[in-house]
């Protein structure tokens, strides 16, 4: 998955090689990534892919214990100090004992241009809680007021881990339609998540994480082919997994007893030809597959696939 | 960019903060007027009984102000807040200079409602006394405000508060800030090494017009000195395991 040849011609987000260790676990074991100006990315993978450490590198917050990271050009650091990105970092709460107009306010008083801030307050849906102390707001409110404090600094960059953890449907898509509204400005979007359809609805490109590194990357909709696979089980007796396999829209077949799974790519043939392939074949369960195990096939896999590389 | 707006509103949080007020300004203002007050033509240590009380109020209540400043670090570490502003352009030199700055302009809160107490109860001292004394304290509460800082760092959101309330009743006390330490014993030389001792005796130094003696300059730049080395590695240690 080395993208170091075809660096993009602009410079938007480079990282290089970069690895961290803690001890003896290893967060992040040599990530590629490029995103060009203007691009939204996924970072897409289960809890301790990498994902948080990778974006901490990426801002500085962490050093890497190898490789490097260039934001427009410039370290991480520099780029943070010239007021060019904006974070939604994973975890945290506000500090209390203010408005979140006052909040707001604070933050955007930092930054060379700002946007003002009645028009963040309007866009994140927080005019009706201005003058609401931070330490009173619910969970949704305060993850909404998070993200005011990342939009109104207008970055270049903006960087979300994990940002709709937290909220109900509906602010997710208000938060959606917001991020939609900022990235058509041609800003860089990146943005962390381990829901498949968030990345599907709202990348161009997904990079898909798996135990501290880069397993797959490429449009949502040939990663959604790959990871958004159903898993079929039923109860069949004396079978001949490699027949299973071999199935229409199987890819994979496995057995445990009279227990049979097979992975499939397209569940609906895959079941029409079980039953009349083996009539006798009871108990069928049909579920999505999670993202842990598809990413773990991926990963264990990963040296046989063939190299996806970005669409662009 | 400014970093005028982002320290007005760190003001204005200090000043937001109920506990902050009860224990650097209200406990030492009812305590000067409780035990002051009936023993207002007494003497204390060689001077007048308010005036020793009031700048052993002002010892304890500004240096609770300029600790709990800095401690409050810890709270913002607590939700993550440091890294927050770790990916904004604010200069960390500015994080700590708004807060030591609004921990002296709450002691500064503190300093000028007990002068106004002390004055009621019948301190008189001449305006160049005035300004010698106001200025040992400032000085004096440097130590203090690096302190804050330090365990800011060091200590968690919820041990943070009994902490400042444990230490400044321990250095108000070895201080002398209730009443001087008794005796030429090892206690009253544990005191006069304290600053908190030497911001009591700023009201000796402004009733006898003479500055602060050459110990006591001593005993503020070594713990300041020794304070902010501290101080540095902490954040140093704390910044580096991210």
């Amino acid at each position: 998955m080395n993208t170091v040849t075809s660096s993009p011609p602009v410079a938007g987000v480079r990282v290089v090689d970069v690895a961290k260790s803690y001890g003896a676990v290893q967060a992040v074991r040599g990530v590629d990534l490029s995103v060009a100006p203007g691009e939204t990315v996924a970072l897409l993978g289960p809890n301790g892919a990498g994902k948080s450490t990778t974006i901490d590198m990426m801002l500085g917050l962490t050093r890497p214990d190898r490789g490097h990271v260039e934001l427009f050009g410039m370290s991480p650091s520099d780029a943070v100090k010239a007021g060019a990105v904006g974070v939604m970092l994973q975890s945290g709460a506000l500090i209390r004992d203010l408005s979140v107009r006052e909040l707001i306010t604070m933050v955007a008083s930092l930054y060379p241009h700002p946007l003002a801030v009645d028009e963040v307050l309007l866009l994140t849906g927080l005019q009706d809680m201005a003058s609401r102390r931070t330490q009173r707001l619910s969970g949704g409110q305060a993850q909404r007021a998070r993200f005011a404090v990342a939009l109104v600094s207008d970055p270049e960059l903006m960087v979300l881990d994990e940002p709709t953890v937290g909220l109900d449907v509906e602010a997710r898509q208000s938060f959606w339609s917001v991020m939609r509204a900022f990235a058509s400005r041609g800003k860089t979007v990146i943005f962390a998540t381990h829901y498949l359809e968030e990345a599907d609805a709202y990348a161009d490109r997904v990079v898909l994480m798996s135990r501290g590194r880069v397993v797959a990357e490429g449009p949502p909709t040939e990663i959604k082919a790959r990871v958004g696979r159903h898993i079929v089980r039923a109860t069949l007796a004396e079978v001949d997994v490699d027949a299973l396999a071999g199935l229409p829209g199987v890819a994979l077949a496995d057995r445990h007893g009279d227990t049979i799974e097979l992975q499939c790519t397209d569940s609906d043939a895959a079941v029409r030809a079980l039953l009349t392939a083996y009539p006798s074949v009871r108990n069928i369960e049909i579920r999505g597959a999670g993202l842990e195990e598809a990413f773990l096939e991926l990963t264990v896999n990963a040296d046989k696939l063939p190299e996806l590389e970005a669409s662009r | 960019m400014t970093t005028a707006t982002y320290t007005r509103y760190e003001l204005l949080r200090a000043f937001r903060n109920v506990r902050f007020f009860v224990l650097a300004l209200a406990f030492p203002l009812v305590m000067f007027l409780l035990i002051a007050g009936p023993n207002r033509h007494e003497q204390l240590d060689g001077i007048s009984f308010p005036v020793y009380y009031m700048t052993g109020m002002i010892s304890w209540g500004a240096m609770a102000a300029v600790i709990a400043s800095g401690a409050r670090i810890a709270v913002e570490r607590s939700v993550q807040w440091h890294r927050q502003l770790r990916v904004t352009p604010l200069p960390v030199r500015t994080y700590f200079r708004a807060k030591i700055e609004s921990g002296y302009a709450m002691a500064l809160l503190t300093i000028i409602v007990l002068y106004v107490a002390g004055i009621s109860l019948g301190v008189r001292l001449p305006v160049s006394g005035w300004l010698t004394m106001s200025v040992l304290i400032l000085i004096g509460l440097i130590p203090f405000a690096v302190l804050g800082i330090l365990i800011g760092h060091l200590l968690t959101a919820d041990s943070i508060g009994p902490a400042i309330g444990g230490l400044t009743a321990l250095f108000a006390l070895l201080g002398g800030a209730w009443g001087p330490v008794l005796g030429e014993g090892a206690l009253r030389t544990i005191s006069k090494g304290l600053p908190s001792y030497w911001i009591v005796q700023a009201g000796t130094s402004a009733v006898t017009g003479e500055g602060w003696p050459l110990v006591a300059w001593i005993v503020v730049a070594v713990w300041t000195l020794v304070l902010s080395v501290l101080a540095v590695r902490v954040y140093q240690r704390d910044t580096a395991r991210t």
